[in-house]
């Protein structure tokens, strides 16, 4: 609004956009028929679905031995995807919760779709440890319910029972933050639908009216929702790496874990919103709300956790050498130098060494290298906890249980599904939500919508009100001549109200004056003038009497007992605000007749 | 009970509106709701909105997460199947933290949604009357309830305020 926005501060909204344009674009791409690329993305996406569930099933009907977990190496693919999806799932919540708290008004043109991001990731994630249970069909012996076998209570001792609580609960509030988020958006799709469309997004909305104090509380929910997020989605990565880090395994149990779990996962987590939403943005034509700044800011956060985590690798080889404890010492060593060795230059090179890259400013806002090293960043996350899981394991105590590990197709056909099953979700998010969220990106037009802020605003710091010149007009008068107000309205806007349709039961009185008020005018006759074009004091005032007796003549209806004559003298002095003048006049006059 | 008839002018933008509310304030003039495609920053105080008291339900039920995770594993481990984990006691409290932190944070979470949605009138289902359906786009709406303002003393506010429509509809 009228806050002070700095002149350097890149505006976050371009193209001159009004609040209707922004409803036009975000909204259009949910109500077109699917464009080609999204019919071939969702194809190839629904395929690689179908052989995870294929995957899934031949795992489930012949047992875990489908997959090369052996004694010594227990956790391989499986908990490695499970990690890695839970990674990328915490962008949203940061983007969303956090950047909220730290007012980061850029967070509003891309949490809408990273937040999606988030709980379609999670659902991947959570996907792993249900079927790497083996019997699946029992899986919910993980919660605590008062049952028949005792009641016997899982160990709530256990990190593994902890994570189970953290990602539940993360699902749960990511959910109901989005959606809650989302209600004030499908209104505004519901307002445009028609037909079956209006009553499901009626049904999606809620019946949401934008009432004030909805607002109010709509904020307060947001902020709160936001505060308690923000511890949330700190420690659900923080309690995955407990799953490690309170083992006794060399190179797990290390109490660096949390924080570099964490930043790790919001590391990989930007990686993975900035690939979405580069394409995004270009598919669905959003370069308007997802700028260059956007991307740079994104960007940064990239370079900072991914710094914080190359620091972790560091750390923690010093600290194995520095503990001067020989298992630890081996567990880096093999790390680095041991059969997997290639899986850890690659973590290294793409994890540490790529986003530095992001130091120079022409990278950061060039679209071709952030895409590039989002894919980079990727894949460097999931080297990163391939690593962690089953090189550690594999060079265990014993060097005559030592072994080697590398997945089955079963395993690979399972993560390949989960990809699947990520991309038709955000597929169909795309076609049924707006990828952007509306309503807060209409909050911060005046703010940094281009024509408002940086180097192209008239004044710089000084945000301008875009009124319709006629607004401006009619506000001056309405100040300084507020007896004159009888002034009519811009023919335009009346006419603009009739193109609109505006539903039947409203009834159209902007500019209009009751001539019921004149001696000899009913509502028949009004509503006669009012077609005829007619619509305050001021213009009857001016129109002649032949006029009127014109339009009487050729409308519909008798009106051969009504004479025009007086009207337009009544009309002026109406228009004129001489009401007790015209009730002298009407107390002489017979039925509008001298 | 009577219908409820409003009559409401819509505003093309925010900054009008707020003035609008201003002046609506100065003559004692009595609005039944305002009705926004966003929040309108400094709309709530010239309304005379009460702050929400929705954190406080929060607080609420986040206590109430507390409690249930810690006394219900304090319960189970020490009275209902009390059995020993790694030699650890069997009131281990350190290791209660995370789910009871987990469990708080759930409970505040869909507590307050719920009740957010409750209060609010709104949820699953429910059909209100809307008003216009620029409202979610573009357009910023003040209503007046035709009990408390007469059709010409809210035309002429409309009038004199610089609305750009004025429309009226039965609740």
């Amino acid at each position: 609004m009228s806050s002070y926005v700095s002149p350097i501060r890149e505006p976050l909204i371009t193209g001159s956009k009004t609040y209707h344009q922004i409803t036009e674009d975000l909204v259009s791409p949910t109500e077109k028929v699917p464009t080609g690329s999204w019919v071939i993305g969702f194809i190839i996406a629904i395929s690689l679905l179908a052989f995870g569930l294929f995957c899934i099933a031949w795992t489930i009907w012949h047992g875990i031995g489908t997959w090369n977990l052996n004694r010594t190496v227990g956790w391989g693919w499986d908990i490695t995807n499970f990690v890695w999806w839970i990674g990328i799932g915490h962008a949203g919540t940061l983007i969303s919760a956090i950047l909220l708290l730290f007012r980061q008004k850029w967070r509003t043109g891309v949490n809408r779709a990273a937040e999606a991001m988030t709980i379609f990731a999670v659902l991947c994630a959570a996907l792993f440890p249900g079927i790497h249970v083996g019997r699946a069909w029992v899986v919910f012996y993980f919660f605590p319910y008062p049952n028949t076998r005792g009641p016997l209570w899982p160990n709530f001792n256990s990190p593994l029972l902890w994570d189970l609580f953290a990602i539940s609960t993360y699902f749960t509030v990511s959910l109901l933050f989005w959606y809650t988020g989302l209600v004030p958006d499908f209104a505004t799709v519901r307002d445009r639908a028609k037909g079956f469309r209006k009553k499901i997004y009626n049904f999606l909305s809620f019946g949401w009216t934008g009432s004030a104090k909805h607002w109010q509380r709509w904020e307060y929910l947001s902020l709160i929702l936001a505060g308690i997020a923000t511890p949330l989605v700190l420690s659900v990565h923080t309690i995955v790496s407990f799953d490690f880090a309170t083992s006794v395994i060399p190179g797990w149990h290390t109490t660096i874990f949390p924080p570099y779990f964490v930043a790790g996962a919001i590391f990989s987590g930007f990686a993975m919103v900035l690939t979405l939403m580069l394409v995004t943005r270009k598919l669905l034509k959003l370069e308007d709300y997802i700028t260059i700044a956007h991307v740079e800011s994104m960007n940064k956060v990239i370079l900072v956790t991914g710094t914080i985590v190359g620091v972790a690798y560091l750390t923690e080889l010093f600290i194995a050498w520095y503990s001067g404890y020989v298992y630890e010492q081996f567990a880096f060593f093999n790390r680095a130098l041991g059969p997997y060795w290639w899986s850890y230059f690659g973590m290294m090179f793409c994890n540490v060494i790529t986003p530095q890259f992001f130091w120079f400013r022409k990278i950061r806002r060039s679209l071709f290298w952030t895409f590039l090293l989002s894919i980079v960043v990727n894949i460097g996350m999931w080297f990163e906890r391939f690593v962690i899981i089953a090189t550690t394991l594999a060079r265990d105590y014993l060097p005559s249980s030592w072994s080697y590990y590398s997945p089955t197709w079963v395993e690979m056909g399972i993560f390949i599904g989960t990809i699947g099953l990520f991309f038709v979700m955000y597929l169909i998010f795309t076609r049924v939500a707006p990828v952007v969220a509306i309503a807060e990106v209409k909050s911060i037009l005046k703010s940094s919508g281009d024509q408002y802020s940086g180097k192209a605003a008239p004044g710089h710091h000084h945000p301008h009100i875009e009124v319709d010149p006629n607004f401006k007009s009619y506000l001056k008068k309405s100040s300084f001549e507020f007896a004159k107000k009888t002034e009519t309205l811009d023919t335009e806007e009346k006419t603009s109200v009739a193109d609109t349709g505006s539903s039947a039961a409203t009834l159209v009185k902007a500019a209009v004056d009751k001539f019921q008020k004149l001696e000899g005018i009913g509502p028949k006759i009004d509503s006669v003038l009012k077609a005829a074009g007619i619509g305050s004091f001021v213009e009857l005032s001016q129109t002649s009497v032949e006029r009127l007796q014109e339009i009487l003549d050729t409308s519909e209806g008798n009106f051969m007992g009504n004479s025009p004559e007086s009207w337009p003298e009544q009309a002026r002095l109406a228009a004129e605000g001489k009401w007790d003048e015209l009730k002298d006049l009407q107390d002489r006059l017979d039925g509008g007749k001298y | 009970m009577a219908a409820t008839r409003l009559v409401y002018g819509l505003y093309n933008d925010e900054e009008i509106l707020l003035e609008a509310v201003k002046s609506a304030n100065k003559e004692h003039i009595e609005i039944y709701d305002v009705y926004t495609p966003f929040p309108v920053h400094g709309l709530d105080p010239l309304l005379g909105l009460a702050e929400s008291r929705l954190h406080y339900a929060g607080f609420i039920y986040g206590m109430l997460g507390t409690l249930t995770a810690f006394l219900g594993m304090t319960w189970i481990f020490t009275k209902d199947w009390p059995i020993i984990f790694g030699g650890k006691p069997y009131w281990a409290v350190p290791s209660f933290i995370p789910i009871t932190f987990e469990l708080t944070v759930l409970f505040a979470s869909i507590g307050m949604v719920v009740t957010f949605y409750i209060i609010n009138g709104l949820g699953p289902g429910v059909v209100n009357t809307y008003l216009d359906d620029r409202i979610t786009d573009d357009k910023f709406c003040i209503a007046f309830d035709s009990h408390d303002v007469s059709d010409s003393d809210a035309e002429a506010f409309f009038r004199s305020t610089g609305a750009s429509e004025v429309h009226e509809k039965e609740l």
